[in-house]
């Protein structure tokens, strides 16, 4: 099961593995988009598995809108990113709004 | 552990303490102001009292006590050491010694307080009271003021492991993944906090989306040990950079065990490691880092320093591993530097090897026998190591005479001081060398010859002053090797010894007679004599004419010898000469008639032939050697050997104290290891023969006492000439 990039609303929407697999051409893509894009949304409810290396990729991309003063908003996470964010305790670095369920906490 | 066993241990190490309290007090009395001094003088009081305690001796103990009080607030600089202060505990250390011979000899229990002691402790006690109060008063604020508390971020995370992980770029590549390790991690405990480092992520461009850029800082709650909580991260370990410090409630635990610690290791990683307070891969790191720092900028930083920077550990935990070092060094320095070994085991190596040295020498002997190129070559090998065996066996028993030198600054303190005279010693060559036997059994007569020197040679002041001399005399000690002997000096700048009065007082005594001839050193000499003093008023400290004899026998019973150089108002000299060791020498073999004789090699200046034209040139007892007097005397006729003499003579000549003599033998032999069997009693009476010795043939061969046929050849000369 791959990965896929689709529009959901003016968002982005991420489904599949956000894994070490992919990382490698998820990278051009979601950087392109980055480029073109001065907001950007991701929707993340889709991403079924996410890994370090794919979670690396989102804080490339939070970092890379920092630097350059666009924005960047990561919605409906889906419960293994929630999980991963949370060890990590990076909710703080990413700035947006959380929804945790009562399983999770 | 069995007291009855270990009190001789203690009766030594407190004699030795005590010496070294007296040595310090002595010096006090000219640094007042050293604080290193006072500490030695008070450690020593304080390990008397300590493990007098621990044998019960109570009168040691109680008293002790008193002195290492005074001592104590001396050291806190509360009572200055005055003189009379000094004076007190010199005579307090002597008391201490009093009793600690009476406890060598089992009375101390029945020893009832003296009127000596109880003066002192009166007086002792006069520096204790009124510092007293002084002294309460002046600690009480400092009591009262409340240790600072530390509260807030500190407290918070005390009980908090701080793990800082970077984890290497190939992680994610190899297949690990960083979180995996964080929830492994939970297993063990507790993540109270963690905070993901992102510095290291670059910028878009840059960034390999299969690296790892990421590090963690996580505050950890755990009951698990360092190597455990390192364990977790043991698959990636090359990969990734790890510190693990450790909370701060674990460094009062690790500064416990490594107090705890029974371990012979000497480096500081060793102890962490086996106190459990670092991990091996720790201290390996550390040292990489300190080989990379020393070739990088030539600075050699500690591994402890390292440790601490790399915030492996806390300052105290290092400093508890630094100071565990040390002790064991020290252990381990004490333990190397000196071993107790019972003088009777060592005394039976001496001989064994000297047993030895004649079983060589006899081996050898039959080697030469069997022309075997290979075994003489071997045997000469092992004789060349048992040589030196020998020679590192009677080193064994060799001690500096420095510390029997240093006793005499008391004496020739208190002397001094009774005697109202102003007198300063000067010691030197006190890194000499000699037998234990030798240095144990000289301290009387030179304790003799220093009061001598006190009593008689340096003037009162009023003359000395007079007679244009420094108000200060000096006596000197002083102490050198000179072929194959050891030569103690006594002397002083005192008004020397009048030549007329000691023979007068000899003729009156009856000791010579008036009409003889007598040679200075002769009339020198006669202040041995017992009976013979001239000093005409009789103070308790010498005078009585006793003494002086003993000190010459006690010289001659180490086979040694007594000069005396005397200037009248310049002061005087006395020279005692002592063989090096009891035990062996090196001899040189000679043959007369058959029978063998061993002269020590050390006397032996030089062997020359005398052929017949000499023979017929000889004029009674000497010789022409090369423009100079040589006395001779012919072993032949001395030891009174049946036969003709040898178509060709040998003159061994010999010396001793600077005089000359040579010997007339058949044939010379060589070097030869002589290992000295004293003489049985019957030949107490033989003169010119000190021992005897087995050579390898098994023959009996008599050592020749040299000094003894130097003089007999000077006499038998001079009275021919008379």
């Amino acid at each position: 099961m791959g990965l896929t990039f689709t529009e959901k609303n003016g968002a982005l929407y991420l489904s599949g593995e956000l894994t070490i697999y992919h990382a490698a051409e998820v990278k051009p893509s979601l950087v392109a988009m980055l480029r073109t894009k001065n907001e950007l949304e991701i929707d993340l409810s889709g991403v079924s598995e996410i890994d370090t290396a794919g979670l690396q990729l989102l804080m490339l991309a939070k970092k890379e809108t920092d630097r350059s003063g666009k924005k960047l908003r990561l919605i409906s996470h889906s419960p293994s990113v929630l999980e991963l964010m949370d060890l990590y305790n990076l909710a703080g670095f990413f700035g947006d709004p959380l929804v945790i369920t009562a399983t999770q906490s | 552990m069995n007291l009855d066993q270990a009190l001789p241990v203690f009766i030594e190490e407190s004699r030795t303490l005590l010496q070294e309290m007296e040595e310090g007090l002595l010096r006090l009395e000219q640094a007042p102001d050293d604080p290193d001094v006072l500490n030695a003088i008070f450690r020593a009081a304080h390990t008397i009292k300590g493990s007098a305690g621990l044998f019960g001796l109570d009168a040691i103990v109680s008293f002790t006590h008193v002195v290492e009080n005074v001592l104590d607030r001396m050291r806190a600089g509360e009572i200055p050491p005055t003189p009379e202060l000094t004076n007190l505990l010199l005579q307090s250390s002597d008391e201490m010694s009093a009793l600690v011979d009476a406890a060598a000899a089992g009375i101390e229990a029945d020893m009832a307080p003296t009127a000596i002691r109880a003066q002192l402790l009166a007086q002792l006690s006069s520096y204790l009271e009124p510092a007293g109060d002084r002294d309460d008063a002046k600690h009480l604020p400092a009591e009262t003021q409340a240790p600072v508390e530390v509260c807030g971020e500190g407290a918070e995370t005390g009980d908090c492991w701080r793990i800082s992980v970077d984890f290497g770029e190939n992680i994610l590549r190899n297949g690990f993944d960083p979180a995996s390790f964080l929830r492994y991690l939970g297993n063990l405990g507790d993540i109270v906090h963690l905070t993901t480092k992102t510095e290291r992520l670059p910028s878009a461009d840059h960034m390999d989306p299969e690296s790892c850029y990421l590090g963690f800082e996580i505050d950890f709650k755990s009951a698990a040990n360092k190597k455990a909580i390192e364990s977790v991260f043991e698959f990636v370990r090359d990969d990734c950079h790890i510190r693990i410090t450790p909370p701060s409630a674990f460094a009062a635990v690790a500064i416990e065990r490594i107090e705890a610690l029974q371990a012979d290791a000497d480096k500081v990683g060793e102890i962490l490691v086996k106190a459990d307070a670092a991990t091996p891969r720790e201290i390996d790191e550390a040292l990489a880092l300190q080989s990379k720092i020393e070739t990088q900028s030539n600075r050699h930083p500690p591994v402890g320093e390292i440790l601490v920077q790399e915030g492996v550990l806390q300052q105290p935990v290092v400093n508890a591993a630094l100071e565990k070092q040390k002790k064991i060094r020290d252990a381990k320095a004490g333990e190397s530097r000196f071993i107790r070994v019972d003088s009777g085991k060592l005394d039976q190596l001496i001989n064994q090897v000297g047993e030895l040295v004649i079983a060589g020498a006899t081996a050898s002997l039959l080697a030469q026998k069997t022309n075997d190129g290979a075994l003489q070559e071997s045997l000469a090998t092992i004789l060349r190591l048992v040589e030196e065996v020998r020679g590192g066996a009677l080193q064994l028993r060799m001690v500096q005479i420095g510390e029997t030198f240093n006793r005499f600054n008391r004496v020739v303190r208190d002397v001094s001081k009774e005697l109202g005279k102003d007198i300063e010693l000067q010691i030197s060559g006190a890194e000499t060398e000699l037998d234990k036997t030798v240095v144990e059994k000289i301290g009387d007569p030179l304790t003799h010859l220093v009061r001598n020197a006190i009593d008689h040679g340096i003037e009162p002041t009023d003359r000395r002053i007079a007679a244009g001399k420094p108000a200060k005399g000096t006596v000197r000690l002083n102490a050198y090797h000179e072929s194959g002997s050891v030569v103690i000096e006594v002397s002083d700048d005192g008004g020397g010894l009048n030549r007329n009065k000691i023979l007068n007082r000899a003729i009156e005594r009856g000791l010579v007679n008036a009409n003889q001839n007598l040679s200075e050193q002769e009339i020198y000499k006669l202040i041995f004599e017992p009976g013979l003093s001239t000093v005409d008023k009789v103070s308790n400290l010498s005078g009585r004419g006793v003494g002086m004899d003993v000190v010459r026998r006690n010289i001659e019973a180490l086979r040694g010898s007594v000069e005396i150089a005397s200037r009248e108002g310049e002061g005087s000299t006395i020279r005692i000469r002592l063989p090096l060791t009891l035990a062996i020498i090196d001899g040189f073999l000679v043959n007369v008639g058959g029978n063998s004789y061993v002269i020590p090699l050390d006397m032996v200046s030089e062997c020359v032939e005398m052929d017949d034209q000499e023979r017929l040139q000889q004029h009674g007892g000497y010789i022409n050697l090369r423009g100079e007097v040589l006395p001779i005397l012919n072993l032949r006729e001395h030891f009174r050997v049946c036969g003709q003499g040898a178509r060709r003579q040998n003159i061994v000549v010999t010396h001793f104290g600077g005089q000359k003599a040579g010997l007339l033998v058949d044939e010379l032999m060589g070097e030869f290891q002589t290992v000295i069997k004293p003489l049985g009693k019957l030949f107490g009476k033989a003169r010119g023969v000190s021992g005897f010795t087995i050579l390898g043939s098994g023959e009996v061969a008599l050592i020749l006492d040299v000094p003894t046929l130097i003089q007999r050849a000077a006499s038998v000369e001079a009275q021919k000439v008379a």
